[in-house]
C-alpha cells in the first residue's frame, strides 16, 4: 500500500486486512519512524571534509546552519556546484563543481539568484532584487568591472558562509553594525592608499550626534554609513546634492535653507549646503555658540565683523539665548515650588510648549532671518512669563502656608499651656 | 440665674440632663504610670472625626469617574481655597489614624487590656482596624493617579487569590476583569457609603463597651494596688481625664498641621489603564509587610502556589487576631505569655518587614 509521507510517496509493508502480528507491527513502526528522518536530512559529504580541516576551509555543520541560505534549504552545491551527495562527485567538475569562486565573479554568482524575482519570491516576496544592477552603478561595482578586485563584492560585507539577515542583529550589514563593517576596509591607512580618500571616516561618524542615536539610543532609524552613501549603490554625494541626502529626514531645515541668501552664496563659492556648518561624518550636536560671533562659532568662518551676515548672526543667538534662559529661569522656580509640595504640575506641563517652541526657533535658524527666529522665540516667552508668574504664586503660597502654620502652631501650644495650667489648678 | 444656668436648667425640664451627665461626673479612670497608653484610643477616635469632616469637605468637589477625579482632586488642591489643606489633612489624617490604631491595638495587647469581660471590646476594635485598613485602600484610589491604579490592580490581584471565591471577590472589588472607572465608582461607594455605615455601628458599640466595663488596668500595677491598697489612684473622667485628653487631641493636631503644611500630599499623574506600570511600584505603608511577604515567597512552596499560601496565611493570622482574647491558655498560670509572645513576633515582624519593603528595589 502507498501512503505520504512528508510529501513523499512510500511504500508500507501492509495492507488493510492484514493480520498483524507483533514483529511486523513492530518492524513497521521502525519503518515509519525512519523515513521522515531519512527524508528530512540531505546528505552533504563537503561539511564532512571540511569540518575537519584548518581555516579558511574550516566550516562546521553548525556554522553552516546558521547561514540563512542553509535555513532556506540551500547547500554548499548552490554556489559552489559539484554533488555532496555523493562521495564520488563532490568535488567532480563533470558534476558542476567550481571549487574556489573568483572574487570578481562574487557579485555575478550571488546576482543568479538575488536578481531573479520569481526565485526570491519562493523565499521573502519583500526582499528587493535590484542589489546587482545598483552595485554595478556604485563606486565599488565600476572599480571591479575595471578589473579591481580589491574593492568590496557581496561577501566583503555580508560575509561568506555566515550570511544572516540584514534584520539579525549579529548580522555584519544591521544596523548597529553596518559602520564597523565598512571600516573594515575604510579605516584601514594601508589598504585606502591606493585611492587616496581618507581614512577617518569612522572615528568622526563614531564621535557623531548620529551614532549616538543609533549605538547609545538603540534608534535604528538614526543614519549609519548606507543611509547616506547607499548599500548596493554606494557611492559619496557629490557637493550639489548631498543636501537631497540630509533632507531626507531633515526636510523642513533643507526647505528653510533653500529659501534662505545662504543657498545662493554657497552655490557661487561653490560649498556644498549642510556639510559645511555641521561637517559630514562628525556631525556634532549643534549649539546655539554655532550662530553668534563667540568662540565656537561658525558664522565668523565666511564673516567679518560689521557685516549684515554677523549682525543677523548676533540677532539670532540673542533671541535664542533669551528664551533658553527663561525656561532655565521657570524651570528653576517649578522645581523648587514642587520640591515644596506645591502642586505646579499644569505649569510644568506648560513649560514643555516653551521648550518645543525653543526647538522650533533653533530648526527656523536655517532660514537665517532673525525675523522668523524671533517669531518662535516670541510664541516660547509668552508661555514662559506664564509658567514662570505660576512659579512665583506657588512659592508665595507656601511661605502664606507656613506663616498660617506658625500662627497656628503658636495658638495650639498657648492651648496647650492653657490647659497643662488648668489640670494643675484643679489637682492643687 | 446665669444665661448657662437658665439654658442648663431648660435642657434639664425636657431630657432630664443633670441624670444624663451624672455618670460622666462620677466615673473615675485609673491612673498610673502606664494610664498615657489610654490616650491613643481617644486619639484615634479624633482622628476619624477629622477624616470625616475633611472627608465631606471634599465631597463637595471631587468627582467619581475615570475621566474627572484625577481632574476634580488636582481642582481642589490648586483652584479651591484652602482646598490643598482639606485635603493634605485628611490624606496625612488618614495615615496618622491607622498608625494610631495599630499603636492602640498593640498598647490593649500588652496591658492584656482584652482580658474578660473585655473580648467584645477587642473584638470590635480589631474590626475596625481591619475597616480603617479598607478605608485606607479604597480611598487611596479615588485621586486616579498613576500609583494609586497599580496599587489597587495589585492589592485586588493579591484578593483574587484566596482560594474558591477569590475569582468571584476580585471581580466584585473591581466591577469586571480590569480595573477600570466601574472599580473608582465603587471604590468611592465602599469609602463614602458602606464603610462609614458599618463604622459608625461598630465605633459606637466599641465605645459603649469601654463605657460599660470602664478602663482595664494592667494586672501587674492591679495587683500592686491589691497588696498596697494606699496606691490605688484614680483621676476624675471629667475634667482631668478629659482636659489630658483635650492635650493628646491638640498635639496630634499640630502634627497633622505640621505635616499638611509642609509636606502637602502629592497628586502624581494620572491614571493611564494602557501605560506599563511604574518600576519598583509599592503599596501604602500599612500594606507593605503583607506585599513584601508575597514578594519573598517562591513561586511554588510543596507544589502549592505561593501567593494563595501566602494570601491564606495572612487570613489565618487575621483570624487568630480576632479571636485572641478566646484563645488564650487560661487553664495554667503564665498562660498569656504564649500571647505576649505572639504580639511580639507580629509587631516585631511588621516593623521589620516595612521597612525591608522600604529598602528592597
Amino acid at each position: 500500500m502507498k501512503r505520504t509521507l512528508m510529501g513523499s510517496t512510500v511504500r508500507l509493508n501492509w495492507t488493510p486486512g492484514m493480520q498483524h502480528t507483533f514483529p511486523v507491527r513492530l518492524a513497521s513502526l521502525f519503518f515509519l519512524l525512519l523515513v521522515p528522518v531519512a527524508l528530512g536530512q540531505t546528505r552533504n559529504t563537503c561539511l564532512d571534509c571540511h569540518s575537519a580541516l584548518d581555516d579558511p576551509l574550516k566550516l562546521t555543520a553548525e556554522e553552516f546552519a546558521a547561514n540563512i541560505h542553509a535555513q532556506k534549504g540551500l547547500t554548499c552545491a548552490s554556489c559552489h556546484g559539484g554533488d555532496p551527495t555523493s562521495d564520488d562527485n563532490a568535488m567532480n567538475p563533470k558534476a558542476g563543481f567550481r571549487g574556489h569562486i573568483d572574487r570578481k565573479q562574487i557579485p555575478e554568482l550571488c546576482g543568479k539568484c538575488h536578481s531573479d524575482a520569481a526565485y526570491i519570491r519562493q523565499y521573502n516576496p519583500s526582499l528587493r532584487t535590484d542589489q546587482l544592477s545598483q552595485y554595478r552603478t556604485s563606486v565599488h561595482g565600476k572599480k571591479l568591472a575595471a578589473g579591481d578586485a580589491h574593492v568590496a563584492v557581496c561577501t566583503d560585507c555580508h560575509s561568506v558562509h555566515n550570511i544572516r539577515p540584514a534584520s539579525d542583529v549579529r548580522s555584519s550589514v544591521n544596523p548597529l553594525n553596518i559602520a564597523t563593517t565598512c571600516s573594515h576596509c575604510h579605516a584601514d591607512a594601508n589598504y585606502m592608499k591606493a585611492y587616496g580618500i581618507p581614512t577617518v571616516q569612522f572615528a568622526d561618524y563614531s564621535k557623531s550626534v548620529h551614532h549616538e542615536a543609533m549605538a547609545v539610543r538603540g534608534d535604528l532609524s538614526a543614519p549609519t554609513c548606507t543611509t547616506c552613501h547607499g548599500n548596493h549603490g554606494a557611492a559619496p554625494p557629490g557637493v550639489a546634492t548631498v543636501k537631497n541626502v540630509c533632507s531626507t529626514c531633515h526636510v523642513y531645515q533643507s526647505q528653510l535653507f533653500e529659501q534662505s541668501p545662504h543657498k545662493a552664496a554657497f552655490e557661487s563659492a561653490g560649498l556644498p549646503g549642510c556639510v559645511t556648518c555641521h561637517s559630514n561624518h562628525a556631525i556634532m550636536h549643534p549649539n546655539d555658540q554655532m550662530v553668534s560671533t563667540e568662540e565656537h562659532s561658525i558664522c565668523t568662518t565666511c564673516h567679518i565683523e560689521g557685516d549684515a551676515g554677523l549682525v543677523a548672526a548676533t540677532g539670532i543667538h540673542d533671541h535664542l539665548r533669551d528664551l533658553e534662559l527663561r525656561i532655565t529661569r521657570s524651570k528653576q522656580i517649578l522645581d523648587r515650588a514642587a520640591e515644596s509640595g506645591m502642586e505646579v504640575g499644569q505649569a510644568q506641563l506648560d513649560l514643555i510648549q516653551a521648550a518645543d517652541a525653543l526647538t522650533k526657533a533653533r530648526v527656523a535658524v536655517h532660514g537665517f532671518r532673525p525675523d522668523k527666529v524671533a517669531q518662535e522665540v516670541a510664541a516660547g516667552q509668552a508661555v514662559t512669563a506664564k509658567t514662570y508668574k505660576a512659579g512665583t504664586e506657588a512659592l508665595r503660597e507656601r511661605n502664606y502656608r507656613r506663616l498660617g502654620l506658625s500662627i497656628s502652631l503658636l495658638v495650639i501650644g498657648a492651648t496647650l499651656i492653657g490647659l497643662r495650667l488648668w489640670i494643675r489648678e484643679i489637682e492643687n | 440665674m446665669s444665661p448657662v444656668a437658665r439654658v442648663q436648667s431648660w435642657l434639664d425640664e425636657r431630657f432630664g440632663w443633670a441624670e444624663l451627665i451624672a455618670p460622666l461626673k462620677h466615673k473615675t479612670v485609673p491612673h498610673h504610670k502606664l494610664s498615657y497608653w489610654y490616650f491613643l484610643g481617644g486619639i484615634t477616635l479624633f482622628l476619624f472625626v477629622i477624616q470625616v469632616t475633611t472627608g465631606i469637605l471634599l465631597l463637595l468637589y471631587y468627582r467619581p469617574s475615570a475621566n474627572e477625579a484625577f481632574e476634580s482632586v488636582q481642582y481642589i488642591s490648586t483652584q479651591v481655597r484652602f482646598g490643598w489643606l482639606v485635603r493634605s489633612i485628611h490624606s496625612w489624617s488618614a495615615n496618622l489614624m491607622i498608625f494610631t490604631a495599630f499603636a492602640h491595638m498593640f498598647s490593649v495587647l500588652f496591658l492584656r487590656a482584652y482580658r474578660k469581660p473585655r473580648e467584645l471590646t477587642w473584638l470590635s476594635g480589631a474590626l475596625l482596624l481591619f475597616l480603617a485598613l479598607g478605608f485606607g485602600f479604597s480611598g487611596y484610589l479615588l485621586p486616579w493617579n498613576t500609583l494609586a491604579f497599580f496599587a489597587t490592580k495589585v492589592g485586588t490581584e493579591v484578593a483574587g487569590q484566596v482560594p474558591v471565591i477569590g475569582p468571584w471577590v476580585m471581580m466584585f472589588l473591581r466591577g469586571g476583569p480590569d480595573v477600570t472607572g466601574a472599580t473608582l465608582t465603587r471604590f468611592f461607594g465602599f469609602h463614602v457609603a458602606v464603610l462609614p455605615g458599618i463604622t459608625t455601628v461598630l465605633l459606637g458599640l466599641h465605645l459603649a463597651l469601654v463605657q460599660r466595663f470602664g478602663i482595664s488596668v494592667p494586672p501587674r500595677v492591679e495587683n500592686q494596688w491589691e497588696c498596697r491598697l494606699n496606691e490605688r489612684q484614680e483621676m476624675k473622667f471629667f475634667p482631668n481625664f478629659l482636659l489630658r485628653e483635650l492635650m493628646a487631641w491638640y498635639t496630634a493636631l499640630a502634627a497633622l498641621a505640621v505635616l499638611a503644611a509642609l509636606f502637602p500630599w502629592g497628586l502624581g499623574t494620572k491614571a493611564d489603564p494602557f501605560a506599563p506600570a511604574p518600576a519598583g511600584i509599592k503599596p501604602e505603608w500599612y500594606f507593605l509587610f503583607a506585599f513584601q511577604t508575597l514578594k519573598l515567597i517562591p513561586a511554588k512552596v510543596l507544589s502549592i502556589d505561593g501567593e494563595v499560601l501566602g494570601v491564606l496565611a495572612f487570613g489565618a493570622a487575621g483570624a487568630l487576631w480576632l479571636i485572641l482574647p478566646l484563645v488564650e491558655p487560661k487553664r495554667r498560670a503564665g498562660g498569656y505569655r504564649a500571647v505576649m509572645a505572639f504580639g511580639i513576633v507580629a509587631v516585631t515582624y511588621i516593623a521589620s518587614m516595612t521597612v525591608y519593603g522600604y529598602l528592597a528595589k
